[in-house]
């Protein structure tokens, strides 16, 4: 077994890519991100690697496009604003069907917003982002191990679906140090048939694209990519249940929220009151079988998060809207308290707030 | 079974967040759970400072301290900031060189640490945090001066060594501090 | 006896290129150069967004379409992916020194180790016409239907003199192909933007003076004209940097 040593989140993630074998990061500058970066800028040169500071996130995220285009590991991280310039990035690496590894380590807005933590990126990510049809598979830690086990795992799944994988963190699960233990990652072999490494004469030109002008063709392949999202949803979502088996109020949450209504939970517990919680770890594909399975015994939810109700949009759909479902939230870089979501508890518990 | 939430408040440059670590390695030494978590934000010197850790027997909930046990201040505006928020029966320490303001409160027990002067006289130049960091490990049972050592190796990086002793002597002359 | 035919590296498809265009002539350089430096097992296109969008289909080594402007950014990316490869983009004006301005800067002064064929026809074809960073003044265009109002809308780009102020670039020329002498001329400086690049010299990009009869509104041979008489005064032809040669010069 590893050591177990103090690190940040941002840390811990820069460690756990490479060695899940990427080798290749490029990046821009943006609050409460860069210690990714700085990380990869020392680390990179010492193992052959490519560190590059870009000219901008859009560049940033095109180099991460064309590393992705020879079939090896690669990522990129930012923070909210630096997501959206990402963006346009990330909707032709979802056309080309190619695997990489983004971060988003989220901060208040809209606009140039905040630095402080928030979740308010939510729909961006588990909805795309970009312009078009297609999801990215979104992991939210909420520990340092995790946001060292999701990256890992995030790069697995890239290269398995041929997709982007997003973890979706937050400045304070960035910022944050906790032991992690980071032990030797067995990469699998992956296919990569498709990848763009020169024909050495021997096989037809591979060409990644993702402009397709008959509409029928560009049909089928939207059709095609939303048959492996369909497997992707039966597969892969992930969450923890927290004390949920004899629930009556399910709290819902990622993150470092999830973290903060642990404390209620544990608080409202003393007081007799059943309340669990299901944290998400895949924000898409959400764990919707999870809740709704939930949703036959539990009378009440409660959606905490650091967004004006985002997540709680996909509690009710996961629910079908069977049950009530409260918003307990903070935005602009503030987060609730645990005495704030234990008084939702309690409401939730005499029956308010419908 | 016991949870100490520590938060230490200063000034950005008087080295807050390097004594989190040293608490945050400690602990994690003594294979405790352990969560450390700083204030960010533009202001590099200077400006205010805090960070939050947290050292439990169990699994920690969330990393953020809205009521600590123990508050370390740094400076004036650090202790009025959240004097009120350490929890009754709750522990102060301050540094009585920089702060020369008494606690109101008289449900807490309160530490006048002159720190800034003992690192002063004592020659470890700017170290008033270790100072303050040993009187902390003396004022908890479960904590002590044990495991002090191999934690200042842990966060004192290799090219920093030769700041290694001075750090250890600020810490102990904090703990033997009455 | 075969005296001209299709180079190896060009697939054997007609091309969707206007009559008259330059874009099929450029192609075909690239490919004649390919095939001559024995590197189409280890070549990897980019193709722009704009006219020559399709480019991949033209090709039969590996190919990659890039998002608008982005060519040098995904070039950068496969370069230092495989250090072993050729890298090139083949852009547009709009493309390169517009939306992809900052890439193209950006590139140029990491001295990134890629080939940059510009081809510049002062206009944006794919989209009917409008106005180019390269659109000289006075110019009618869809969006400058009154000519190019440099008041308002500023002045053209000489991409080649503007990358030459940058200490980062290996080499910089401006071609053409309307005639041909002009075309050997072409081929000689594409083959030695390629040659840099396997000598490991650095960023090298070719400028070609190109023309667009459709959106220009003119014929074939009149565009022709118009580039000798509108598009080389203001785009003089040259070689605007060529750091090795300085140096042999200089020592």
């Amino acid at each position: 077994m590893a050591e177990k040593v103090l690190m940040k989140g941002n840390e811990a993630i820069a460690e756990a890519a490479i060695l899940a074998g990427c080798r290749h990061y490029f990046g821009y500058p943006i609050t409460p991100q860069t210690e990714i970066a700085a990380y990869m800028a020392k680390r990179m040169p010492k193992i052959g690697g490519t560190f590059l500071q870009a000219e901008s996130e859009v560049a940033a995220i095109n180099m991460v496009y064309g590393v992705a285009a020879t079939g090896k590991r690669v990522m990129t991280s930012s923070s909210s604003p630096g997501i959206s310039l990402k963006s346009e990035g990330l909707s032709y690496l979802a056309g080309c069907d190619l695997p990489a590894f983004v971060v988003n380590v989220e901060r208040g807005g809209p606009g140039l917003g905040g630095i402080q933590p928030s979740q308010s990126d939510y729909f961006q990510a588990t909805r795309g982002g970009g312009h078009g049809d297609y999801h990215m598979i979104v992991l939210a830690p909420a520990s340092v191990q995790e946001m060292a086990s999701l990256t890992i795992k995030g790069f697995d799944l890239a290269d398995k679906y041929r997709i982007t994988s997003m973890i979706l963190a937050d400045g304070t699960m960035g910022q944050m140090m906790e032991p992690v233990e980071l032990s030797e990652v067995k990469t699998p072999d992956y296919d990569k048939s498709w990848a763009v490494t020169g024909t050495k004469m021997q096989r037809e030109h591979n060409i990644i694209n993702s402009l397709t002008l008959v509409p029928d063709e560009l049909e089928k392949q939207n059709f095609a990519r939303y048959e492996k999202y369909k497997i992707i949803e039966e597969n892969e979502p992930m969450c923890e249940k927290f004390m949920t088996e004899d629930a009556d109020i399910i709290v819902a949450a990622f993150g470092i929220a999830a973290r903060v209504a642990k404390n209620a939970i544990v608080e409202a517990r003393k007081q007799d009151i059943k309340v669990g919680m299901i944290r998400p770890i895949t924000l898409w594909p959400f764990p919707k079988k999870d809740f709704f399975e939930a949703a036959k015994t539990a009378k009440h939810f409660i959606s905490v998060e650091l967004s004006m109700g985002q997540l709680i949009e996909d509690v009710e759909l996961a629910i079908r809207c069977t049950r009530p479902v409260t918003l307990c939230n903070r935005v602009g870089g503030m987060i609730p308290s645990p005495a704030e979501v234990l008084d939702a508890i309690k409401k939730a518990n005499e029956g308010g707030d419908k | 079974m016991s949870t100490t939430q520590i938060l230490i408040a200063g000034f950005g440059g008087q080295g807050v967040l390097f004594a989190g670590k040293f608490l945050a390695n400690k602990g994690l030494i003594e294979d405790r759970q352990v969560s450390w978590l700083p204030s960010y934000g533009p202001e590099m010197r200077g400006g205010t400072a805090n960070c939050n850790v947290i050292l439990s027997d169990e699994p920690i909930g969330s990393p953020i301290i809205d009521k600590p046990d123990c508050l370390v201040a740094m400076n004036l505006p650090s202790l009025r900031k959240y004097e009120y928020d350490v929890v009754p029966g709750g522990v102060i320490i301050l540094d009585s060189t920089l702060i020369d303001e008494t606690v109101d409160r008289d449900d807490v027990t309160v530490y006048y640490v002159p720190a800034t002067k003992m690192a002063r006289d004592g020659g470890f130049g700017s170290l008033a945090n270790m100072i303050l960091m040993g009187k902390l490990i003396a004022v908890y049972e479960d904590m002590g001066i044990k495991n002090a050592e191999q934690s200042l190796k842990k966060v004192i990086p290799p090219r920093k060594a030769e700041l290694f002793d001075v750090n250890l002597k600020a810490v102990e002359a904090g703990y033997n501090f009455e | 006896m075969v005296v001209f035919d299709r180079p190896k590296s060009l697939v054997d498809v007609p091309l969707h290129y206007c009559p008259g265009c330059t874009h099929g002539i450029i192609h075909r350089l690239v490919a004649e150069v390919v095939d001559e430096l024995g590197i189409e097992g280890k070549t990897i296109g980019i193709a722009p967004v704009g006219c020559s969008v399709m480019a991949y289909n033209y090709f039969t080594f590996d190919m990659v379409e890039a998002a608008h402007g982005r060519a040098p950014a995904v070039a950068t990316g496969i370069k230092r992916s495989d250090p072993e490869n050729v890298v090139f983009t083949y852009q547009g004006d709009g493309d390169l020194a517009s939306i992809g301005m900052a890439e193209t800067v950006h590139a140029a002064t990491r001295n990134e180790n890629i080939t940059v064929i510009f081809v510049n026809n002062a206009i944006y074809g794919m989209t009917g016409g409008q106005m180019a960073p390269t659109s000289l003044p006075g110019q009618i265009t869809q969006t400058s239907p009154y000519g190019r109002d440099v008041k308002q809308c500023g002045f053209p780009i000489r991409i080649c003199e503007l990358l030459s102020t940058l200490d980062g670039p290996e080499y910089l020329e401006r071609v053409t192909v309307n005639n041909v002498k002009n075309v050997r001329n072409a081929k000689k400086a594409i083959k030695k933007a390629f040659q840099n690049q396997l000598d490991n010299k650095g960023f090298s990009l070719v400028e070609v003076v190109s023309t667009c009869p459709t959106n220009w509104g003119l014929t074939p041979d009149k565009a022709m004209k118009w580039l000798e008489d509108n598009m080389l005064p203001y785009y003089p032809l040259g070689v605007y940097k060529d750091r090795s040669a300085k140096k042999e010069e200089e020592a």
